[in-house]
């Protein structure tokens, strides 16, 4: 297999895009990162969307994004792995790249939540979790982030307040992002006073439903000087499963798929936890922040809300996360969001990030997207060449 | 939800009905097609008692459209006597009196009403043990 690197990268702001219909978005991204790379022609094309067809009554959006790009004929599939559809579309573009098939792949992830009702979104939105089991007798996500959350409350003797720290970074983060859709800070007081959803999970807990597109392009790492694009190689991509039921696995505040991905991706890329400079984690919700930091070895189990108000994981701290604005501050146009992470940590090991999120010197970052309430991560570490 | 996908839900959802491997013992809900721990596909239909205590818990403020005239509900994961955890909703309890450990038993209740005109679906709820 062929070492690969991202050379290109594109995103649309994250927003109500209400004027863009899905193929819009994804080429509007696809256009911006195939100038980044200085590239006129792609080979292949893998689309990470989750909800296309159960909103917008669009599927085939390979076919349909090709198409409307510009490059009708080539190889492209839509690839859905729920909220971790964005970064198992670029696993599949790094090992079509590694394994010689392709010169060039773009992946982009794409989705627009916003101009459905929000009785559309919840409904399609919960299909990643077990239709059966699950959402049919009336759970939501936020409902089975709530049951995460509860217990993990009860086995570390955490309150509610020690989990501000994780929207306040995702806030301050995400106001000096121009891409991002909530571009304010937010204070404890007002995490405190947030409207419930599925208690312990209130409002700010929470990310959004948003639309947005980014995208990628990936080439053979000994080939990128062919571009004009700044390189950046992919040392890991590793996707990794858990039983889809929260009640079907061992320990449902561990989240064993992130722990055998995030391995997987240390002994691929050949670093350690210590080696990461910046984490571009899923906080999907608050919980999920504190058991993707724990599953990747960053902190022991039950610790990281306690580091988290000691301000290591703040931007200017030990292990900055969410740099960006996370899935919080950002937005989390779900299909995208493994895509735009990779986006913001490509710019991260570029040194091109806004001024007040660049971390200095950043030689290895990783990203870690999550799927339904922890069924499918996929783990990327990406470095400075 | 459709009917047909309700009906071939009957034994799950009114007997509680999941599987027990033959070959390791394994005991599994929701039912397997090969035992989640030794991979052997000779599995035959386990009904669990019912009985189980509250392994986590949370009220449902902002709920899924179908659900949303219910609100605020509670729901829960039930550690089961037989081992497993399930996933349902609580009943006869009011939201401050739940807590983890609580001992809870199946019982069948109305989990969804498809309109004014549609069917009626019923199935496991669970609620704490009466004292009798």
């Amino acid at each position: 297999m062929r070492q690969t690197a991202i050379i290109g990268i594109g995103q649309t702001p994250v927003r109500e895009h209400w004027d863009y219909p899905i193929r819009g978005l994804a080429v509007k991204a696809l256009r911006a990162a195939m100038q980044d790379a200085g590239t006129e022609r792609i080979e292949g094309l893998f689309v990470g969307n989750m909800l296309s067809g159960a909103l917008a009554e669009q599927e085939h959006l390979g076919a349909l994004v090709a198409d409307y790009a510009g490059f009708p004929g080539i190889e492209a599939v839509k690839i859905e792995a729920a909220c971790a559809s964005g970064a198992a579309a670029v696993r599949q573009a790094v090992l079509a790249v590694a394994s010689g098939h392709l010169e060039i792949a773009a992946a982009v992830g794409v989705e627009k939540l916003t101009e459905f009702s929000g009785k559309f979104s919840s409904k399609a939105l919960a299909t990643a979790a077990d239709a059966d089991y699950e959402a049919s007798i009336g759970l939501s996500f936020a409902a089975l982030n709530a049951l995460m959350m509860q217990r993990y409350m009860y086995e570390y003797g955490y309150s509610k307040e020690d989990f501000s720290p994780f929207p306040m970074i995702a806030h301050h983060n995400a106001q000096f992002n121009p891409n991002a859709m909530f571009r304010y800070p937010i204070t404890k007081a007002q995490y405190l006073k947030a409207k419930p959803i599925a208690d312990p999970v209130n409002l700010l807990d929470s990310s959004p439903v948003s639309d947005g597109a980014a995208a990628l392009i990936i080439v053979p790492l000994e080939k990128i000087s062919r571009f004009a694009g700044k390189g950046v190689k992919i040392s890991a991509c590793e996707i990794t499963t858990d039983s889809i039921g929260l009640d079907n696995r061992e320990n449902p505040i561990i989240l064993a798929a992130a722990q055998k991905s995030a391995r997987a991706a240390y002994k691929t890329a050949g670093v350690l936890p210590k080696d990461i400079s910046v984490f571009e984690a899923h906080d999907a919700f608050s919980i999920i922040t504190a058991l993707s930091l724990e599953a990747s070895g960053f902190v022991k189990d039950g610790q990281a809300p306690r580091l988290a108000a000691e301000g290591i994981y703040n931007i200017d701290g030990r292990l900055p996360i969410s740099t960006f604005g996370g899935l919080k501050g950002r937005g989390h146009p779900v299909g995208a969001t493994g895509v735009y992470q990779l986006v913001e940590a490509t710019e991260q090991v570029r040194g091109c990030a806004p001024d007040k999120l660049q971390v200095p010197d950043v030689r290895t970052a990783m990203t870690q997207n999550i799927g339904g309430s922890g069924a499918t991560v996929v783990t990327s570490i990406l470095e400075k060449i | 939800m459709d009917i047909p996908r309700y009906w071939r839900l009957r034994n799950q959802r009114y007997r509680l009905e999941g599987t027990e491997c033959t070959e390791c013992g394994e005991k599994s809900f929701p039912p397997r097609c090969v035992c989640a721990k030794c991979k052997s596909d000779s599995l035959q239909p386990f009904r669990f008692s019912g009985k189980g205590t509250i392994y986590s818990f949370s009220t449902i403020y902002q709920a899924l459209d179908t659900f949303d005239k219910d609100i605020p509900y509670s729901i829960a994961l039930v550690k089961l006597e037989e081992g497993p955890l399930i996933t349902t909703q609580l009943a006869d309890i009011s939201p401050d009196e739940i807590k983890i450990k609580l001992p809870v038993e199946m019982v069948i209740r109305k989990i969804y009403e498809d309109g004014e005109h549609g069917p009626i679906q019923y199935g496991y709820k669970f609620r704490p043990v009466l004292n009798k």
